[in-house]
């Protein structure tokens, strides 16, 4: 079994919705010295793979497929055993 | 005009698109489950309504793409029918790739339900025939994830061929700032594909398209197309 930690964030330039309203209010409780706050998803995969290589194919299908827009999004993974 | 509002797990506008297309413009008008296959001449009209399809879960319409139905949608889309996506029926057509670019979260990240006011920025499609270029209209909205996206190129692309339809704008027809309700690049609440047969929208004319609903602004955009697709069958198109 391997497991599949894929991260999926907004590309560099596109304004991020959430990560503004939570930089607002990190200042507003304090937090000055925030400089920005980007907020992506963390998905995480158990998948029946023959070896990590098969498994990195299929991750990487499966975000370009589904798991990210590319249009605005960018992806990531890890995969540990 | 035949035409079919596809129902996916979540659509919420659907018996209103079915009641504006059967009762308002008077055709006859069928539902299309999710799980159904179609062929491209089986409609000259597909309406992807409005809701939160598959719960909106991962991105909004990124899941239903993948439906049935919507192999079916692409396949009609290609064979130069007309489709009309509301609200969600616009996000799951940037999914699937008949329109350009993508949709965000509001930029308040507010779900902004009520009226605002749009300019026709291009009454030389199927869906706007009977609307004036610049003129201004009133329609709701109803939508979480309307911040419409696209990248520089693509934007360029997309007015230099006419493809921005529908503009948030003020009372006056300013573009501006403050008359966009969720942070579209450039106002956008409209775009058509190249083809000029994909129509996505977030506002919604399926709920100001008859008098006891006080507003009958969206109601040409029906009509619009009604008369598209009978002067094309006359025309022989």
């Amino acid at each position: 079994m391997i497991n599949a930690k894929i991260h999926v964030r907004f590309k560099s330039g596109v304004l991020d919705p959430q990560g503004t309203a939570i930089k607002g209010a990190l200042k507003h409780l304090g937090f000055e010295e925030v400089e920005d706050v980007r907020v992506g998803k963390l998905i995480e995969i158990k998948l029946d793979a023959a070896s990590k290589k098969d498994a990195e194919g299929q991750i990487k299908a499966m975000c370009e497929k589904l798991l990210a827009n590319p249009v605005i999004e960018d992806y990531s993974f890890e995969l540990s055993l | 005009m035949k035409c079919a509002v596809i129902m996916f797990p979540g659509s919420n506008c659907d018996v209103d698109c079915y009641h504006a297309c059967r009762d308002v413009l008077g055709q006859p008008t069928e539902y299309v489950f999710h799980k159904e296959k179609f062929s491209p001449g089986d409609f000259d009209l597909i309406v992807l309504p409005g809701g939160f399809s598959y719960g909106d879960y991962l991105r909004a319409g990124a899941i239903a793409r993948f439906s049935p139905a919507m192999d079916s949608v692409v396949k009609a889309a290609e064979a130069g029918k007309l489709i009309l996506g509301i609200c969600n029926g616009f996000q799951i057509l940037l999914e699937a790739k008949l329109l350009p670019g993508a949709m965000k979260r509001n930029r308040d990240l507010k779900f902004h339900c009520h009226d605002i006011f749009l300019r026709v920025e291009n009454s030389n499609t199927p869906f706007t025939g009977l609307y004036k270029k610049g003129e201004i209209i009133k329609m709701p909205i109803a939508h979480g994830e309307g911040n419409y996206f696209a990248d520089r190129d693509t934007m360029e692309k997309l007015k230099a061929r006419g493809g921005v339809v529908f503009t948030y704008c003020d009372r006056d027809g300013n573009v501006t700032e403050e008359a966009n309700p969720n942070g579209s690049v450039e106002n956008i609440a409209g775009i058509v594909s190249e083809q000029g047969n994909v129509l996505g929208m977030m506002p919604h004319p399926e709920r100001c398209a008859e008098d006891i609903l006080g507003n009958t602004d969206g109601r040409r955009v029906f009509e619009s197309i009604l008369q598209y697709v009978e002067g094309s069958v006359a025309h022989g198109r």
